[in-house]
């Protein structure tokens, strides 16, 4: 048998993929033109926010608030709080005490800047790292973490928050934020009086290249669903770079769709909010779905199962920690005196008191009886269920242990 | 006060073990919750564990650079406070009740609380104190122990002990941990009896509270043979090289390249690795196979698992292991099918070989005007059809080259379905060319042109090898001037010709360069006697040396 029997493809497939085109045209990222931002890397705020979507110019300084300090104070304050709450839960998973963490840091700016812009009875439909927006809604921190500790499949209630349970299958809720979008639409046909609702799908770079969103944005685009897709291009699918998942700044894909794409400094949470609030306005007044590219950074690992220096450069990461989304907001309230030191220690406190609340929390959460699994299949007893429980209960009883994890 | 055990979790999804790299706490520090204690490194990364609890370290219960499995616990904190009476594990709760009791040294020496890098309250501060885990600095392919789900014991499973007749109840925890791993290793391996009640709980040498002696119980370790192996103690660092004589477990390869290198027989340790990541390509194993000579013949199959282990192993010099310098191949298929047939026929029939040289000049002036000539545009001619057509017309003039030996009885043919042996991808094949006598050379020329396509491309059929009469071999193909050939059984005569070169040749007395081949043949002597075949390539000789005879 010679070499030429053999197959060959796989190498020659491997140095293709291993040269991904890097220059891709139009992405030059947080310096391009086309990034809205209003407040600068440097903590200075912009006086105006403007561009061009979909060949009209389109103004959102209406949809700034950046001349009232008591919600600046709280957007910095929601960002501040919801990072300790990610440390600490990182270092919860460090102790044994969650299965996995998801940690968001890095992402504060886009994700309290379009959790605030919702209204409340808009609906958010979350990937598993909107742990920000979660707390925008009013989502008790501790209960995030009971999926991750294993306790539960759910947490919350999601129609007490209009905060749908975090999904872990990519891009699903993209699908389901469109179809509850056109719940809405007709629920408002049916009753006028409603108030106008609009439902945000979050989702990420990597996700991105997923079929559901295609779906779910030709579904939004034909029935001009109110929804706002909302895609936290944080530069990582785990290991593989943005670069990798697309050839053009991700907001430019709306295009092709034919509804309105924006892509804003993830990281100036004032812009987001603002960006965010118009785009909630364009779907719940009939206009139809927008999509923001929210061009933030992870400045953590994907979850605590991985270790993001052996895929990117470290001088990466000190650069975006120039950009950090809390540092500029920091820096613009102490220039213009907007908070002091008396603010920032308060929030200190209020955050130490959080996080130990949380650990109080997540220590004594209740173990479920994993019988109690058998009652959820239907709603009244049924005879196989019955009889999985029979076989489960004999099954159980033959250990010689307890069963119980020290 | 209480003293509370950390046992080491599994910090990423689905590892068992760690290795401790270093303390950053010595018993009697103080440490508050979520002080950095020590760091680890998994199969995935070097990471940083925190305390979970606040006190005074009394303990380091695993030293550093030792690997230990998930759940065995690593330190002891004695957190300086009455105990709370219940709620175990809830101690971290009250982290900033910083009053220490009487004798609890230095134990508020720390700030309370002690979250890192929170007390500046800035952003900067926060930012920095980002869990980022510490490069880690293995190199890929070499030293680096097994990807989750890849390694011997990433998979490992802990079975929880089930009820049995004799050892029902829990009974106390240290009785516990016989009555719990016995009926497991009875279970899980069966060959080994000595296994199942020979480890005693001593051989347990990490540190262990008694609340957690199960969790490493010995019979875990099934795929270990020998009952040393199988106590749990703590495995040192440097088994976590790759083991000698593996399968290449622990070298990178993608699954294509070691279905590759397992249908080649190959081990992948042996093959250089030039991927990026340190892993072996397929174009490595390719080269690698070419350097060997592996790159004709049948396949090669698996090594035989009975080479011996240790000489397999990197670092060793590659150029003297015997994984090299012997290689085993499984006898099937042509190889078999050719092996039999050759002894059959050598072993039955007394062979008798017979050679002469000959002037096949005219033969290449024949074959060039034919290839020159319009009725042969696009057939390809070579000297191979003038040999043919010439042992076509030999037999017919010596019938009993044609035959077979029947015992008691000789069975001429007069009919010649001729055979030419072939080099094919798959072995050595003889296709024949039946009724081959009633073919006009042109005929003869495009069935041996389908013959050989056929061939080459592999695709002969049984059905296309069987019922030869008699055999040509081209060992002129090889670059050969002659051999004997052995007949193929069923046959009487095989006619082999070597390469046709130009030689010094007497002609007229004159010394002349002419193309001269050397024709020759085995023949089954208890049909062919030596008259008979030398008359028989003669004739083919005569051919050779003047094509027009066939004009006759």
């Amino acid at each position: 048998m010679n070499g030429s029997r053999l197959p060959t493809a796989e190498f020659e497939a491997e140095d293709v993929a291993r040269s991904p085109d890097v220059d891709v045209a139009g992405s030059s990222g947080i310096d391009d033109a086309d990034t809205l931002h209003i407040l600068s890397e440097q903590g200075e705020l912009g006086s105006t926010l403007t561009a061009r979507v979909g060949g009209e110019v389109v103004d959102f300084s209406p949809y700034v608030r950046a001349d009232d300090t008591e919600h600046l104070r709280s957007l910095y304050r929601d960002m501040y709080l919801i990072r300790r709450f990610d440390q600490e839960s990182t270092a919860l998973q460090r102790q044994g005490q969650l299965a996995l963490w998801v940690p968001l840091t890095g992402q504060e700016g886009a994700q309290i800047g379009s959790g605030r812009a919702l209204q409340p009875q808009d609906y958010a439909f979350p990937t598993y790292r909107e742990h920000g927006v979660a707390l925008t809604r009013g989502v008790e921190p501790a209960d995030l973490l009971r999926l991750f500790r294993g306790v539960t499949n759910g947490g919350w209630d999601p129609r007490e928050h209009n905060f749908h349970l975090y999904t872990l299958v990519l891009a699903a809720q993209c699908l389901h934020a469109v179809g509850y979008a056109m719940g809405l639409q007709r629920d408002q046909l049916a009753e006028p009086s409603l108030p106008p609702a609009a439902s945000i799908a979050y989702f990420g770079d990597g996700a991105s290249s997923e079929g559901d969103v295609h779906e779910s944005m030709v579904f939004a685009a034909s029935f001009k669903a109110p929804v706002v897709f909302f895609c936290q291009n944080n530069q990582w699918a785990i290991s593989v770079p943005s670069t990798v998942q697309t050839r053009v700044p991700l907001a430019q894909r709306a295009a092709g769709y034919g509804f309105p794409g924006i892509r804003v400094d993830g990281n100036d949470v004032v812009a987001v909010e603002a960006v965010t609030r118009w785009a909630l306005e364009h779907a719940r007044s009939g206009r139809g779905p927008v999509l923001i590219e929210a061009y933030t950074y992870r400045m953590s690992a994907h979850t605590t199962a991985d270790d993001p220096t052996k895929y990117r450069l470290s001088e990466d990461e000190r650069q975006w920690r120039t950009r950090d989304p809390l540092l500029r907001l920091e820096t613009h309230l102490r220039s213009t005196g907007q908070a002091d030191d008396a603010f920032f220690e308060g929030l200190d406190a209020q955050a130490r008191t959080m996080t130990t609340g949380l650990r109080e929390a997540v220590l004594s959460m209740p173990v479920p009886d994993l019988e109690d699994r058998f009652a959820s299949v239907y709603a009244e007893p049924h005879p196989l269920v019955q009889e999985e429980l029979a076989f489960f209960r004999e099954y159980q009883a033959g250990f010689a242990d307890d069963g119980q994890v020290s | 006060m209480t003293l509370k055990t950390f046992d080491l979790p599994d910090v990423g999804e689905g590892l068992t073990e760690a290795e401790i790299v270093e303390w950053r706490v010595a018993p009697g520090q103080a440490v508050a919750v979520n002080d950095i204690i020590c760091e680890i490194e998994t199969a995935k990364s070097l990471v940083e564990l925190s305390s979970p609890y606040e006190g005074t370290v009394s303990e380091l219960l695993v030293v550093a650079g030792e690997t230990i499995e998930v759940g065995t616990p690593i330190i002891s904190v004695d957190d300086a406070r009455e105990s709370p009476g219940g709620s175990a594990g809830s101690g971290g709760s009250q982290q900033e009740s910083s009053g220490g009791s009487a004798g609890s040294g230095g134990s508020q020496q720390q700030s309370p609380g002690g979250s890192a890098g929170t007390t500046g309250s800035s952003s900067a501060a926060l930012a920095d104190a980002i869990d980022t885990p510490v490069p880690a600095p293995d190199m890929p392919g070499e030293v680096a122990g097994p990807l989750v789900g890849s390694g011997p014991k990433a998979d490992s499973v802990k079975r929880r002990p089930r009820k049995s007749s004799a050892t029902a109840g829990p009974g106390t925890p240290s009785a516990g941990t016989s009555s719990r791993t016995t009926p497991a290793d009875q279970r899980t391996t069966p060959g080994s009896p000595s296994d199942t009640s020979s480890t005693p709980a001593g051989q347990h040498t990490t540190p262990v509270s008694p609340s957690d002696t199960s969790s490493t119980p010995a019979g875990q370790h099934t795929t270990r043979a020998s009952p040393s192996d199988s106590s749990s103690t703590p495995i040192p660092a440097d088994q976590r090289t790759p083991r000698p004589g593996g399968t290449g477990g622990r070298v990178l390869a993608k699954p294509p390249v070691r279905k590759a290198a397992r249908d080649l027989g190959i081990d992948l340790a042996d093959v250089p690795a030039s991927g990026s990541a340190g892993d072996v390509t397929k174009q490595d194993l390719l080269g690698y196979r070419d350097r060997l000579g592996g790159g004709r013949g049948s396949v090669p199959q698996s090594v035989s698992p009975s080479v011996t282990p240790s000489i397999a192993s990197p670092g060793t010099d590659r150029g003297i292991s015997a994984g090299d310098r012997i290689e085993r191949i499984p006898v099937k298929g042509v190889r078999k099918a050719t092996a039999e047939a050759m002894v059959r026929s050598a072993f039955t029939a007394p062979h008798a070989s017979i050679f002469v040289d000959v002037d096949a000049s005219r033969t290449m002036e024949f074959v060039r005007r034919l290839k020159a000539s319009r009725d042969y545009e696009g057939i390809r001619v070579s000297p191979l059809l003038i040999v043919a057509r010439a042992v076509i017309w030999a037999a017919a003039r010596n019938p009993a080259v044609n035959a077979t030996w029947g015992d008691d009885e000789i069975l001429v043919k007069h009919f010649l379905n001729l055979g030419i042996a072939a080099a094919t991808p798959r072995g050595l094949m003889v296709p024949n060319i039946k009724d081959a006598q009633d073919l006009s050379l042109k005929e003869l020329a495009l069935a041996l042109n389908e013959l050989a396509t056929t061939a080459r491309d592999g695709r002969t059929q049984p059905a296309q090898m069987q019922g030869g009469t008699l055999t040509v071999t081209n060992i002129g193909a090889l670059g050969l001037d002659t051999g004997t050939p052995i007949i193929n059984p069923g046959e009487v005569a095989i006619v082999a010709f070597g390469t046709i070169k130009q030689k010094p040749w007497v002609v007229g007395g004159e010394v002349v360069p002419r193309w001269i081949t050397t024709l020759g043949g085995s023949f089954d002597h208890r049909v062919v006697d030596g008259e008979l075949s030398a008359r028989f390539i003669a004739d083919v000789a005569s051919i050779l040396e003047e094509p027009a005879l066939l004009l006759d």
